[in-house]
């Protein structure tokens, strides 16, 4: 033992750390090579604003992603719309007003469902809230963006209640007593004071859950109905996920058609990237002196 | 004393718990002037404050026996609303807790929290506690910039500023100079001999010089008792009982 296995270690930390950094670089080299050739072909333009996707046309197959692009960014903002009230609530009561032993509970609750697998997500969306949709809204077919909007809805919230959390807990009470001693009710308290000093804490939440929907791609394939439309609230529809896990195996290798799911999964990577960048800015903005 | 009597205590024993914090308190405080609460640390003159504004409602297991009143009423009996009473009474704490925004909204929050909407209204409400302060020409050019950005003793003044806000009858101050550097508490001492002309004032202090000199009562309490009360000047120069003689010419404390 000594100096030589201390090396040792630390040249294998290195290593285990270069293979995590490698495997993103990885990626997104690879992403971006795979899917520029498509781009070129089609063009960015043609690519990104083409209302309409039917690529497996024999003559003359169509690769305009707008309708994917945008279910995705609706489907997201909706379950962003409807889950982070709920989890920021959640939160709320958990780190305030919930007695010791319910918010142990509630918390363990949370952290279980963070735990379900995205299939199971879809599969009970598929098989509850689907038929549900359809009867109680008398259409035809129950699966669409409404649907995947309420699954991915449930599915961000464990993230945004433990965000939000956290950065609760982290607001000095002080400020809260001041407030009190002002004669504001605890609740008034909580909603003028709390969370707005955990304000930067609550966003990043929010980009977090956001980051989640975006990516998620089981469980919208199984409830949103996956027809390549433009996207309406109880129609059917297809994220940029699905589109890729759809096709993927029934692309030929080479074809201009595998060329543009790869364009895809890069605009899909792109968009968790900038997601993750206002994340990063959100907690930027948290830091003050 | 010829103001009459604002609070009252009367028997009152405090507990956190089953530890008993406070035993047998006798106190008035009478109106517009300053009342010194002072004793070495655990002696109870923080609980006693926080009894006033019910502050200690916070801590669970904290309960109050006894009779403690303000403009003749129980501070402590059911029904009470707390944040009327707090309303009412205001407090100063020991470190300065602005909130993260900026110093108009500090200032604000208490009138908007109940209910000032209107922009004019709200202007005026923080001039005027602003110039109550003593701290209006040091930021009326920048009422909008973070109250964070203060000097210590600015932030203590616009707490105290912010209190003002509310309109109250009685500021409660919890050791509010102990953080500050001298400059910084010799303004706050003079700001508070001019705010007693329309306020009463209860300050709990470590610092004996300064029950001294701001004070007109004062009370020492010792071991969760009241142990001596009167003028100040009749405290200072002629102690009655000989722990006050001895906590006052620092044997102990």
């Amino acid at each position: 033992m000594g100096r030589g296995s201390d090396r040792a270690a630390r040249c294998l930390f290195f290593l285990c750390a270069l293979t995590t950094a490698a495997a993103l670089l990885l990626i997104a080299a690879y992403l971006i090579l795979a899917g520029l050739p498509a781009l070129r072909e089609i063009g960015w333009k043609d690519f990104l604003l083409g209302k309409i996707w039917d690529s497996a046309h024999a003559e003359h197959p169509q690769f305009g992603i707008l309708p994917l692009l945008l279910t995705s960014l609706y489907g997201t903002a909706g379950a962003v719309v409807l889950g982070v009230p709920l989890g920021v609530l959640t939160a709320l009561f958990l780190s305030k007003a919930a007695p010791p032993k319910l918010a142990a509970v509630i918390r363990y609750l949370v952290r279980l469902l963070a735990g379900v697998p995205s299939v199971v997500c879809g599969l009970v969306g598929m098989t509850v809230l689907v038929p549900f949709l359809r009867e109680r809204l008398d259409l035809p077919a129950g699966d669409g963006l409404l649907a995947a909007v309420l699954v991915l809805a449930v599915m961000l919230l464990p993230s945004v209640v433990e965000m939000s959390e956290d950065a609760l807990a982290a607001v000095p009470r002080t400020y809260e007593e001041a407030s009190l001693a002002l004669g504001a009710t605890e609740a008034e308290t909580w909603f003028r004071v709390s969370l707005p000093a955990a304000g930067s804490g609550v966003a990043a939440a929010v980009a977090l859950g956001a980051g989640r929907a975006v990516g998620e791609a089981v469980a919208v394939l199984m409830v949103a109905g996956n027809a390549a439309n433009m996207p309406s609230l109880l129609g059917s529809v297809r994220f940029l996920t699905a589109g890729v896990a759809l096709e993927m195996g029934y692309a030929a290798a080479g074809s201009l058609r595998q060329q543009a799911l790869f364009s895809i999964a890069l605009v899909l990577f792109l968009l968790v990237v900038l997601i993750n960048i206002l994340l990063y800015l959100a907690r930027g903005r948290g830091a003050r002196p | 004393m010829s103001e009459p009597i604002l609070l009252s205590a009367r028997a009152l024993d405090f507990y956190y718990g089953p530890v008993r914090a406070l035993s047998n308190i006798c106190l008035d405080v009478p109106a517009r002037c300053i009342t010194a609460l002072i004793g070495p640390s655990g002696c109870g003159k923080s609980t006693f404050l926080r009894c006033l504004n019910r502050m200690n409602d916070l801590i669970p297991g904290a309960r109050a026996e006894g009779s403690l009143t303000f403009h003749g009423r129980e501070i402590y009996a059911r029904g009470v609303d707390v944040t009327a009473l707090r309303r009412r009474i205001g407090m100063v704490f020991q470190k300065p807790n602005l909130f993260p925004m900026s110093i108009y909204d500090n200032v604000a929050y208490g009138p908007r929290l109940h209910g000032v909407r209107s922009r004019a209204a709200l202007d005026e409400t923080v001039e005027r506690s602003l110039r109550s302060a003593a701290i209006w020409e040091e930021v009326k050019n920048r009422l909008r910039r973070p109250a964070l950005g203060l000097s210590g003793g600015q932030q203590q003044r616009l707490c105290i500023a912010r209190a003002l806000a509310v309109e109250p009858e009685v500021l409660l101050l919890d050791e509010a100079t102990s953080a500050l550097d001298p400059l910084s508490t010799a303004r706050i001492e003079t700001l508070l001999g001019e705010l007693k002309t329309r306020y009463t004032l209860v300050l709990v202090t470590h610092n004996m010089q300064q029950a001294a000199r701001v004070s007109d009562r004062t009370a020492f309490f010792l071991n969760g008792e009241l142990v001596e009360t009167g003028s100040t000047d009749r405290i200072f120069s002629m102690p009655r009982d000989r722990r006050t003689e001895a906590y006052l010419t620092g044997h102990f404390g």
